[in-house]
């Protein structure tokens, strides 16, 4: 009796064997990964080109930008997304294209009536010097610093341009944009910053220096907080990747980021 | 031939032992070859005191780490270890059997919840209530622990009743006889001879806080820094593992080895405490577990 | 002045069933707080649809196939082995330090915490052999996950079968494998498939050590080396990035779900045996 299950599965063994190998449809595969503010747009350019056309597959996969940057490296992604205003030096290595610009944005809860931040007191707040909402014109309530995690595009680029932080000890890590605005969604004396493409009315973003984190402004050059976003590859792109890469930079693929709240690559 | 048979699935099984085996060593071997060297290269008292984790800049100290699981292993038992025994003596010693047929398994069914479900649950309804009555963040040590506490509870319970249960009902009975009431029945007699197997049950539960991650990374909070109070925000050993191992390298990436490394002693010490205790039954074992 | 113990009896009786009611009131409170807001969108379509907008809307019908597919893939791997070495290290070895050792060994093991797994799956089975981000990745992870509870778990239940069991077998002159075989495997069944259970539920369950080796990605999967997103990833990513809290609870009422539904086939299978064994 129970042999014939072991029989069972060994023929369920080789089957699965045998999908592993991929002998379903022939398909070629690319992964995607990196980037968090950046991967709601990878999925939804991926989607598009996969729905017109059937031969390939492309797989989206976050991490954060440092994730790009390694697995673009080391082979476990095909392109790395990384959104850094200066790129590591080991990804020097690597052919890169800037396929959008995203602004960051700080946000507060909306309840939180200070609307404007200096890069003076951003500083200050990200340092652990400014501790009271009082000290900037707000509530008598400790700030709490919400931070992203250390291999984290978004937060590099931030301290890139925001210069001189050295991240308080007390600032809340969490590991994606998705998750700091609703960390700060929930938390009435929070701030933290984000991709400007994952806004919504449960945040409320301030100006920074008096300065909106719009599209125009950004376009501008008025807006300190941007950065690229590139997409990395080991050496030129070709097959699949090439053809993403092009539907990304293409009119309609830049038309997609522009009307989800990025901007452009040009 | 029958011989021949029987070797020849005697040298199979001996194969299959063989490479279930050497997966189990390969995946030991990997994590020591990872973060012992490590560990010898910064050194030792480096690595476990120094409060400066700063990859970028080649520092890794995990102390604030370990204070962290600590305090939050050290909280969820407070919670989970007192209600988690208390029920288990609840329901072997003062419900009936028929009752408790039902409640156990629904204890043990909860047992299977997704952490990531505990840790949202935290987040959306305990996080804001410590923030609103107590202050801080309220992604804490104090949520933390409270969590775990609750994901330990069908643990303890679980292994406790099956201790409690174990003790022979002569002993009950004999105490019984001599004139002691249900409860001095309890507490004198079949707690003291089911005592080694509620350690274990606690020590196990201990060890699954300790390695629990994604409830703390949802509702801890995250920062590295050593707790002062259990209102702060901390990162425990599992949290900065799983926060940064996806873009680590070189020395980074052996550090959450050696981290790995960690882990594993307090674990295996953990285990070891447990088995010894349950290797001393008072009295003999009496029937089976399950 | 000694309190009669009869009121003791009843303070320390009143605080045991409180500590026992406030168990019951939490744990059931999680249950009824996900059922109460996930059931509503738990229908058909909504498990046999595919997600939109990276699972704002639409169903989640790839995660229901990336969380049988996994487990099954680990179970099939770690069943045979994990058996198979209880069986050789119970009936075929003497007891020597060796088999200590790799008690000892496999009992460490099966406390590691899951993002070591994780961790060690990442490094090696995606990074170093190239599988990526795969159900293959995910699956072997998985199953050294879980292989040393079957292990142990399986060499407990075949201990507890009575020598005289093997004694009486050997008299009537059958060999050491159809022992095993026809009278000690079957005998201890139950405890076999607890253990099989509780590595099913482990793998369903998992969410660190998945999302690192087998990856997030929505697609159906087309062959072992596709990435692939269980319920358990899919639930923490739209709960905390807020994409979409009714998916979320809808996703967490499937995932209880087919927990509480493990468990319960767990029981029934043991109880079927132990009754079969028993006639």
């Amino acid at each position: 009796m129970k042999s014939y299950w072991k029989i069972v599965t060994g023929v369920v063994l080789c089957a699965l064997a045998a999908a592993g190998t991929g002998c379903g449809r022939k398909r070629a595969t690319i992964t995607c990964a990196g980037s968090t503010a950046f991967q709601p747009f990878a999925e939804k350019l991926a989607e598009e080109l996969m729905a017109k056309r059937n031969d390939i597959a492309i797989t989206v996969q976050g991490g954060g930008s440092a994730v790009g940057v390694q697995s673009a490296l080391s082979g476990a992604a095909q392109i790395g997304m990384a959104d850094l205003v200066n790129l590591p030096p080991e990804a020097k290595a690597l052919t890169s294209v800037v396929v959008a610009r995203d602004g960051i944005a700080m946000v507060v809860h909306p309840s939180n009536p200070v609307g404007n931040l200096t890069t003076e007191q951003v500083r200050g707040i990200f340092n652990g010097a400014i501790r009271n909402w009082k000290d900037i014109g707000g509530k008598d309530a400790p700030i709490t610093v919400v931070s992203r995690e250390a291999g984290s595009g978004t937060r590099t680029s931030f301290e890139q341009i925001v210069t001189g932080i050295h991240l308080t000890k007390d600032a809340v890590v969490q590991d994606s944009n998705g998750t700091i605005r609703e960390t700060v969604a929930n938390d009435a004396n929070a701030v933290g910053y984000l991709t400007h493409g994952v806004i919504n009315e449960k945040v409320k973003a301030v100006t920074v220096d008096g300065k909106d984190c719009t599209m125009e402004a950004i376009m501008a050059g008025a807006y300190k907080l941007v950065r690229p976003v590139f997409f990395l590859t080991k050496g030129a792109p070709d097959g699949v990747a090439k053809d993403f890469i092009v539907h990304v930079l293409s009119a309609e693929g830049q038309a997609i980021i522009k009307k989800n709240g990025l901007i452009p690559a040009k | 031939m029958k011989f021949n048979r029987e070797k020849g699935v005697e040298r199979l099984l001996l194969l299959v032992a063989l490479s279930a085996i050497a997966s189990l060593a390969l995946i030991a071997v990997f994590i020591l070859k990872e973060g012992i060297p490590f560990m010898l290269k910064v050194g030792p008292g480096n690595f476990l005191l120094s409060s400066d984790w700063q990859p970028d800049a080649g520092k890794f100290g995990i102390y604030p780490m370990i204070v962290a699981s600590l305090w939050v292993t050290l909280g969820a038992m407070l919670i989970g270890a007192p209600l988690g025994v208390a029920g288990a003596i609840f329901l072997n010693e003062f419900v009936p059997r028929s009752v408790m047929r039902i409640i156990k398994p629904t204890i043990e069914l909860l047992a299977g919840i997704p952490s990531v479900v505990f840790g949202f649950i935290g987040v959306v309804v305990l996080a804001p209530l410590i923030r609103s009555h107590l202050g801080g963040p309220g992604l804490s040590v104090l949520a933390g622990s409270v969590v775990l506490g609750i994901m330990v509870l069908p643990t303890v319970i679980s292994i406790s009743t099956d201790a409690i249960s174990a003790v022979p009902n002569t002993y009950r009975e004999g105490a019984l006889a001599l004139g002691a009431t249900r409860w001095q029945a309890v507490h004198m007699v079949v707690l003291k001879a089911a005592r080694s197997g509620i350690v274990a049950s606690i020590i196990l539960a201990m060890g699954r806080a300790v390695g629990e991650t994604m409830a703390v990374i949802m509702v801890a909070g995250n920062a590295v820094k050593v707790p002062h109070s259990a209102l702060d925000s901390v990162r425990t050993l599992t949290a900065n593992i799983a926060l940064e191992m996806g873009y680590a390298t070189g020395m980074h990436r052996q550090a959450l080895f050696a981290t790995g490394v960690v882990l594993l002693v307090v674990i295996m010490i953990l285990n070891s405490i447990a088995t010894a205790a349950v290797r001393r039954p008072i009295g003999g074992k009496g029937n089976t577990k399950k | 002045m000694r309190i009669p113990p009869k009121y003791t009896q009843m303070f320390a009786v009143t605080l045991l069933a409180g500590a026992t009611l406030v168990t019951l009131a939490v744990l059931l409170f999680i249950i009824v707080f996900v059922l109460q807001k996930g059931l509503p969108v738990m229908s058909v379509k909504f498990l046999f649809t595919n997600p939109q907008e990276m699972g704002r809307a639409g169903g989640i019908f790839p995660t229901l196939v990336g969380s049988v597919l996994l487990p099954l893939l680990a179970i099939l791997i770690a069943m045979p082995l994990g058996i198979g070495t209880a069986v050789y290290l119970t009936e075929y070895t003497r007891e020597t330090w060796v088999t200590k050792v790799i008690r000892f060994g496999t009992d460490c093991l099966a406390g590691i915490p899951s993002i070591i797994f994780g961790l060690f799956g990442f490094i090696f089975f995606v990074v170093m052999l190239g599988m990526g981000w795969s159900l293959m990745s995910g699956g072997l992870t998985l199953a050294i996950m879980i292989l040393p509870t079957i292990i142990r778990t399986s060499e407990e239940a075949i201990r507890a079968v009575p020598h005289s069991f093997r004694e009486v077998s050997f008299s009537l002159g059958a060999t050491r494998w159809e022992t095993v075989m026809k009278v000690v495997l079957p005998n201890a069944l139950p405890g076999i498939v607890t253990g099989l259970m509780l590595g099913i539920g482990r793998c369903i369950s998992e969410t660190a050590a998945v999302i690192f080796t087998a990856g997030s990605s929505l697609r159906l999967p087309q062959s072992g080396f596709d990435s692939v997103r269980t319920m358990a990833v899919h639930f923490y990513i739209l709960a905390r990035e807020g994409l979409s809290n009714e998916n979320a609870y809808g996703t967490a009422a499937v995932l209880i779900i087919a927990v509480l539904l493990t468990n319960l086939v767990a029981y029934w299978l043991m109880h079927r045996f132990i009754a079969r064994r028993t006639k």
